[in-house]
């Protein structure tokens, strides 16, 4: 274990951490500004800190653009009162907000965001079995949404644990499995080598030759991260909030922004699984870089497309009903399942069929 | 009406047609509003909230204040009703007891000595306006009540009645003759 | 380092293990759950150590994010009361008994057939190549023998989950 090693990781650790956070804090704003303009109306435009009037052009834009309003947002969260009500389970309570958190910065960590800056690879773990570790992160995160339903004890929570349970469960395996014939196209479970997989040319990226994989990747995305038109653990009609009722100020906001990081992560996952990571098929922008410059556009490409994800996602929130839970499920398991499997086989019998030429 | 539902088809099943149209709608109004500036709140009413004061319908239940009568006099005879019914438990009455200070006017027994409705608990559900037998409190048309503590929040009699205002057009019960004499023909002919 | 590191995983595990089974805090069957995740999650944290990265993905993936939850929705859903936790059903302590002298016999064969010391731990490194050789080659038979005891399981809750519905 050299220091420079640990050094850079903790660098890498800080940076990317800072920047998902940011990420979230900005999402919610594009978030309550997409759906303002879908409905007709502006969205936050008001809040502004005191200096902000004293800038000509740019203070009062940035405020018509809501620029602060994630700040104050963030500072009103942890200044309200945080009220634990009587009936619920303690310890639950206090661990849930946490351990829905947790997960979502964890995927963070294998997603290659970039290729080189000096002799550093742009990863923060460079693990082997990336996608699997992925995965068995992303499982992990439904006891936050459980654990919430359950240290709440009282009934709107509790069922929207109990759905979360299950549709997390379900779409799991349709996710698994939308994947598994990228990895027979790579040979390798490393993430790393699945972006250098796609590089030369716009063909070269998955989603050309995976589109069915993508597709069922996509809906499930929507799934895991309790996105509408799958949000039944949430629910607000119904459910009154689901998992989160009883919750209150920085506990709920962790709930919140932990929605918002796994969009995040998800986002990450498609790019790097579908759409090549941090490359772009011209100007050699899909070589691992030489100088810094080309380091950081890769960052930036990178983060470009996560943006693009993450647009997409808000955007079917706005656009799409909520699933009944019985088509949530059929879709699940008797439409993607199914679909699901069918692509590895026709993939595997493609691939035996071009090796055994 | 009877609507028939057609069996879906295959793209339908996979919910296809419903995401186009989907994304139709939803980019049309994003247009709208991002391009062109044009909200819904400019339509309807010509700006936002602050600078343009939202108008008050006829109907509309803001906060419950207390009224006089043409004569000036408090119309409350202290009955207690609507303390009872008031489902967040937003009014406290207090009764002038026996031997407690007379009602403001001739026809009344008693008027209370103290009536106090908690702002932050009021729901304004209407439910006081709606059981109190004197007509003596009404919902009004105040919407955007602030204060800077909970004390604050808590208005008394006085204020009440202050806020509230005379209510000449209001005689006892002959509203409620009137509703009465309205609901017998009820189904309107014609 | 890595020997330390095996200690802290050991005894956390071996530790969950025990609060999962003998909780001096609370009986609920929910918090035993919960150790239980946690002991799969040290597990894998051991596994890691011996380099099976392969393994130790799937421990979490597997046991830890899909079997427990599973436990945990039905634990939620039947809500088990005080009374019930506390009956000692002789059928389940004979069970219980076999199955850990079963394990520990098992175990001990397993670590006196060893040879002492004969290397370092086989290379796995998510070589997923060389899992599945070894699954689908030296040791189908048991790997196809364990799916139709799984199938068979399958089955066999359909089955009673369909009786007591009629
Ligand atoms: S409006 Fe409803 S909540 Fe408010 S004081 Fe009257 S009865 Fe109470
Ligand atoms: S306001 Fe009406 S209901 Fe309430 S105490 Fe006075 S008379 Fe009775």
């Amino acid at each position: 274990m050299d220091w420079q090693f640990l050094a850079f990781s903790l660098v890498k650790i800080i940076a990317a951490f800072a920047v998902v956070m940011t990420m979230v804090a900005y999402s919610v704003l594009v978030e309550r500004k997409v759906s303002a303009f879908i409905q007709d109306r502006l969205g936050p435009n008001r809040t502004q800190p005191f200096f902000a009037k004293y800038i000509p052009g740019l203070g009062p834009l940035l405020t018509r653009w809501g620029v602060f309003q994630p700040i104050a947002d963030g500072l009103k969260a942890f200044l309200k009162e945080d009220f634990t009500p009587a009936h619920v389970r303690k310890v639950y309570f206090w661990l849930a907000p946490a351990i829905a958190m947790v997960p979502s910065l964890l995927t963070v960590a294998v997603i290659p965001f970039g290729s080189m800056m000096g002799a550093q690879k742009m990863v923060i773990a460079d693990l082997d079995v990336g996608i699997l570790y992925t995965f068995g992160i992303v499982s992990l995160g439904v006891y936050g949404i459980v654990l919430a339903g359950y240290a709440a004890n009282s009934k709107y929570p509790f069922l929207g644990g109990i759905r979360s349970t299950a549709q997390m469960i379900s779409y799991e395996i349709s996710m698994g499995l939308s994947v598994i014939p990228i990895f027979l196209l790579v040979g390798s479970l490393n993430l790393g080598d699945v972006v250098q997989h796609q590089t030369g040319g716009w063909f070269a990226w998955h989603i050309f030759r995976q589109p069915l994989g993508f597709f069922i990747f996509l809906i499930a995305a929507f799934a895991e991260t309790n996105r509408l038109p799958f949000d039944l653990p949430e629910a607000d009609q119904e459910l009154v909030g689901g998992y989160h009722t009883e919750y209150s100020s920085i506990k709920f906001a962790l709930f919140f922004m932990a929605e918002y990081a796994a969009m995040i992560a998800v986002s990450g996952m498609m790019v790097t699984l579908f759409f090549g990571g941090w490359t772009l098929p011209f100007l050699g922008l899909d070589q691992p870089a030489a100088t810094l410059g080309m380091g950081l556009l890769h960052i930036l490409v990178f983060l470009g497309k996560v943006c693009c994800f993450l647009l997409l996602i808000i955007w079917v929130r706005w656009m799409l009903p909520r699933f009944r839970y019985d088509q949530l499920m059929d879709l699940g398991w008797r439409r993607f399942i199914p679909l699901a499997l069918l692509n590895i086989v026709v993939t595997a019998g493609v691939l035996a069929l071009l090796a055994s030429k | 009406m009877i609507v028939e539902r057609k069996p879906l088809n295959l793209a339908e099943r996979f919910y296809l047609p419903a995401l186009g149209n989907g994304f139709r709608v939803t980019w049309k109004h994003f247009r709208k509003t991002l391009f062109h500036g044009r909200t819904a709140a400019d339509e309807t009413s010509g700006g936002y909230y602050p600078e343009v004061p939202w108008k008050v319908e006829p109907g509309y239940r803001g906060a419950p204040y207390l009224v006089r009568d043409q004569s000036g006099d408090t119309k409350c005879v202290s009955c207690q009703l609507c303390e009872f019914v008031c489902p967040p438990k937003a009014i406290r009455i207090t009764p002038p007891g026996p031997g407690g200070p007379p009602a403001d006017r001739a026809n009344a027994e008693k008027m209370p000595r103290e009536f106090e409705i908690n702002m932050l608990r009021c729901i304004f559900c209407g439910l006081c306006q709606e059981v109190c037998p004197e007509e003596a409190i009404f919902l009004q048309k105040d919407y955007s009540l602030t204060g800077l503590t909970r004390e604050e929040m808590v208005y008394n009699k006085e204020r009440l009645l202050a806020l509230g205002g005379h209510h000449t057009g209001i005689q006892k019960w002959k509203q409620k003759a009137d509703e009465a004499r309205a609901q017998e023909s009820f189904p309107v002919p014609g | 380092m890595e020997s330390i590191l095996f200690l802290i995983f050991a005894a956390f595990a071996l530790g969950c293990g025990l609060m999962t089974v003998a909780n001096p805090f609370s009986r609920s069957p929910v918090a035993s759950a919960l150790f239980l995740v946690l002991t799969m999650v040290w597990l894998a944290g051991l596994f890691v150590l011996l380099h099976a990265y392969f393994i130790a993905a799937v421990q979490i993936l597997v046991y830890a994010g899909a079997v427990m939850v599973l436990f945990l929705f039905v634990i939620m859903l039947l809500d088990l009361r005080e009374e019930e936790l506390r009956t000692w059903n002789r059928f389940g302590v004979a069970a219980g008994v076999f199955s850990v002298v079963a394990l520990l016999g098992v175990t001990a064969l397993t670590i006196l057939r060893s040879v002492p010391a004969a290397g370092a731990a086989p290379q796995l490194e998510g070589s997923t190549h060389a899992l599945g050789a070894m699954l689908f080659r030296q040791y189908l038979l048991p790997f196809e023998g364990v799916s139709i005891v799984l199938l068979v399981a399958m089955i066999g809750v359909i089955l009673l989950s369909k009786r007591e519905s009629k």
